[in-house]
């Protein structure tokens, strides 16, 4: 078959592209119709899940320094190979709703101020003991204590207590808080034995694979875990790799050679040179991350609202898209929320690029002379091409910009939440109330705008305690509407997230949660035979 | 061998093991004045001052920088490097890898391109001036201008994308068969050793050049001997310290200096241990690595030394 009937063939399975049109472009490569149907119905048929093989990731986001110590990931490989070896209680779907896992169920007080969540029962550990409530309470405590260094500190800070109560684990909270589920996903409450308290880097999780080989920063190997308690679900090929490639165009040769069979983080500039290697389909989908312009608040000349706004009018956000994402990504509209968020308002007016208004606030703002924009090549990729085309999109509405080109080493330490206007970017929550409370609520250590607003705080901590969902939306709407209209934060784009699959996998399913189909591409996906 | 041979070696032996005290002085005091010490890069930005006087009591900071260095000497002396901060491994076992991979690949590299470079070297020689010598050196040059990220991307494309003989991926792991290893490793091998053929081979081909001035030589020639006769019988054993001196500097290179092939390459060698490890500011590790470099460098150095004082008759059989 050809590569290129091959490719279509595959398309139309995946549901991109349609019975006719596949038809058609067949046709005119000059095959007919009847041996295209027998194409394309072999190819409908290879997506059933198939058993066994290798599966090979090749991935950018590993470093020799990496543990399998939940608590320590920062970064995507370790993460994402714990994903396969662990779990947590449950876990966000690629449509934002919640799906048990180690909680076969939970529900909370009426004040959203106790939440207890029902354990699953027969589930085993790699190393045969079965997973109890107790093990469940243990790894909270791990995470929770003052004294830990988890990276899933600041989300458990607002936990009172975790307790066992009979087959259950009952959490207390300081506050209300309707969300608690959603933290549960986090990737580092991933539940190990006795709360990894003893061993935190045994590598010993309930998941569909177990550790066999971990070599931080070279790979990370797991096989088929045959006790597995969600069956034929999750887990289809034999065994699992990951490869740390952190040179992309070394990652996108592994994918082309056939040495690995998925890789992440394709680049934007290079997506369409990579997206014609036959064999190989480019899988973006929409996310949650996104590239910010941040003023702060409180710092002339940035103190000025009408400053403010017309900085937000003179970003050409549509120019963004097209140019810095080439097209893979969709507009912001200066809030760190989009669609990908559960409980979102699409109804909030889009902001445009309009230099008459820019003009018209920045004459009212009274603001004379250049406005000092920081950025460096780590604030985010094509981030200094993004400063220039925003110095060009300004300078049409009057506004001189000058860019200064910071060093990468000591951006995030001397810069990044220092200066008073730079370049920054935000890899999303998974709900709106965890995005506004890092970096928006006044309080925040991440209050990265510097951004004190009496109404907006009120707003972001009724909504945590509200369990009406219609309520908690119309709140969320207005503090959008706040965040966009008075906030520091200049939002041009949102990122699609970019992965690339070669024509051996089988089963992708695209979600927005995190690169990869959320994390869980090594055990969703299966070689095609 | 004799007494002024022994004693020539032996201080060169006693000054390298100087040198590499002197560099660990330096090593230490490198990483000493950077801004922050060890207790605050293991509990970062979130330290509270009670956690760090603890940290620094436990781990002995607060004494004097003198005796921190005695002991950090000591510890290494009895093959102790400490803890690794980022990940808590110990640094003596997860360094033991790194080094054998990537004094695997160097040998691997040297194997190939020191005969190879003094082969051409040699030859070059035999036909100078000629078009044969041309060929040589203009290729050699050209090889060695690229920059190793160039030659590497080529290989990939062309080797491993198109043609499929080799692996792009050269990962490599322990119990791996060793044909596979090798079949691995075929691009980092190939890349390094155009990165130092030119160097060692130029050397070869000048330094046979010059001694073939000699009035010895040209007794040679009226002997009736063949070209390549005199050049291997008399011109070469003459000009063996010159071409030891630069084949020891190009293996140090490949030892301390092949990160960017490690990382094109995705190879599990030191150089890349080494950059994962300052990224984080792990003081420890990036101290056991410098002092690694530094002696693979000074022993390499040594034996160029001690190989330049062996093959000199005039050393070797005093009057």
């Amino acid at each position: 078959m050809s590569n290129e009937l091959d490719y279509l063939s595959r398309r139309v399975a995946l549901g991109k592209l349609s019975r006719r049109d596949f038809l058609g472009r067949a046709a005119a490569l000059g095959v007919t119709t009847v041996f295209a149907n027998s194409l394309l119905s072999s190819a409908a048929l290879a997506e059933g899940p198939v058993k066994g093989g290798t599966l090979k990731a090749g991935m950018q986001g590993g470093a020799s320094t990496d543990s399998l110590d939940p608590a320590t990931w920062q970064s995507q490989v370790p993460y994402k190979f714990g994903r396969q070896w662990g779990e947590q209680l449950v876990e966000i779907q690629p449509d934002g709703k919640l799906n048990p896992k180690l909680a076969t169920e939970w529900g909370s007080s009426d004040d959203a101020k106790v939440w207890t969540f029902k354990i699953r029962k027969g589930v085993q550990f790699h190393d045969g003991k079965e997973m109890t409530p107790d093990d469940v309470v243990a790894t909270m405590e791990r995470h929770s204590d003052a004294n830990s260094k988890s990276g899933a500190l600041g989300v458990m800070g607002g936990i009172e207590s975790v307790k066992k109560d009979g087959d259950t684990v009952v959490f207390t909270l300081k506050e209300a808080n309707a969300d608690l589920p959603f933290l549960m996903d986090d990737y580092h409450l991933m539940i190990q034995p006795g709360g990894g308290k003893d061993k935190p880097t045994a590598g010993i999780g309930t998941g569909p694979y177990k550790v066999v080989t971990d070599e931080p920063g070279v790979r990370h190997i797991g096989t088929k875990f045959p006790n597995y308690w969600d069956g034929d679900k999750r887990g289809h090929a034999e065994q699992i790799e990951i490869i740390v490639i952190n040179d992309a165009t070394a990652r996108t040769a592994a994918l082309q050679s056939g040495q690995v069979h998925m890789i992440n983080r394709v680049e934007p500039k290079i997506v369409d040179l990579v997206k014609r290697v036959p064999g190989v389909t480019i899988q973006n989908v929409a996310g949650k991350g996104h590239y910010v312009f941040i003023a702060h608040c409180n710092t002339a000349p940035f103190d000025n609202m009408d400053l403010r706004l017309a900085l937000k009018y003179a970003m050409n956000r549509e120019e963004m898209v097209k140019t810095i994402l080439r097209g893979y990504g969709s507009v912001g509209n200066d809030t760190p929320i989009n669609k990908a968020y559960p409980l979102f308002s699409d109804d909030i007016e889009q902001r445009k690029y309009d230099p008459d208004k820019a003009a018209f606030h920045y004459k009212k703002s009274g603001h004379d002379g250049a406005v000092l924009l920081r950025t460096s090549d780590v604030a985010f990729p094509g981030a200094i091409d993004a400063a220039q085309l925003y110095q060009q999109s300004a300078a049409k509405a009057g506004i001189t910009i000058e860019v200064k080109r910071e060093p990468g080493d000591g951006y995030w330490s001397q810069v990044w939440n220092k200066q008073p206007f730079s370049e920054s970017y935000w890899g999303g929550r998974p709900t709106q109330d965890q995005m506004f409370s890092t970096a928006y609520y006044s309080k925040a250590d991440w209050n990265d705008t510097r951004f004190f607003n009496e109404k907006f705080d009120k707003l972001l901590l009724q909504a945590r305690g509200e369990l009406d969902e219609a309520k908690r939306k119309a709140m969320y709407r207005d503090m959008n509407v706040i965040v966009r209209d008075e906030g520091g934060v200049i939002v041009p784009m949102f990122n699609d997230f970019i992965d690339a699959t070669s024509k051996k996998v089988g089963g992708w399913v695209p979600d927005g949660n995190q690169e990869m189909s959320g994390g869980y591409a090594l055990s969703r996906c299966w070689l095609i035979a | 061998m004799s007494t002024p041979v022994l004693k020539l070696v032996a201080q060169r032996i006693a000054m390298g093991v100087l040198l590499l005290l002197a560099v660990s002085v330096l090593i230490f005091v490198g990483t000493q004045i950077l801004p922050g010490d060890v207790a605050q890069s293991i509990l970062g930005q979130s330290a509270t001052p009670q956690a760090l006087e603890n940290l620094r009591r436990d781990m002995g900071l607060n004494d004097p920088a003198y005796i921190r260095y005695f002991r950090w000497l000591g510890g290494i002396l009895t093959g102790n490097l400490g803890t690794a901060l980022s990940s808590g491994q110990d640094i003596a076992t997860s360094l033991k890898d790194r080094l054998w991979n990537t004094l695997f690949l160097a040998s691997a590299a040297a194997v190939v391109s020191v005969p190879l470079a003094i082969g051409l070297g040699l030859l070059a020689v035999r036909y100078r001036n000629g078009p044969v010598d041309k060929i040589i050196s203009g290729l050699g040059l050209a090889s060695t201008s690229l920059p190793e990220f160039f030659t590497g991307y080529l290989l990939i494309y062309f080797v491993a994308v198109q043609l499929q003989w080799f692996p792009s991926v050269s990962t490599v792991y322990e119990g791996m068969p060793f044909g596979e290893r090798l079949s691995a490793i075929a691009l980092p091998v190939t890349v390094l050793t155009l990165v130092v053929l030119a160097h060692m081979m130029r050397m070869t081909r000048a330094a046979i050049l010059n001694v073939m001035q000699s009035a010895y030589i040209e007794t040679a020639e009226l002997k009736g001997l063949t070209p390549l006769q005199i050049i291997t019988r008399h011109a070469f054993p003459n000009a063996i310290a010159p071409i030891v001196n630069v084949v020891m500097l190009n293996l140090a290179f490949l030892i301390v200096g092949v990160v960017v092939v490690e990382v094109i390459f995705v190879y599990p060698g030191m150089g890349q241990y080494l950059v994962d490890h300052v990224a984080k500011r792990d003081v420890p590790v990036v101290q056991a690595c410098g002092l690694v470099f530094a002696a693979v460098y000074i022993s390499l150095n040594i034996v160029a030394d001690i190989v330049a004082i062996v093959s000199n008759p005039r050393l070797r059989h005093p009057k």
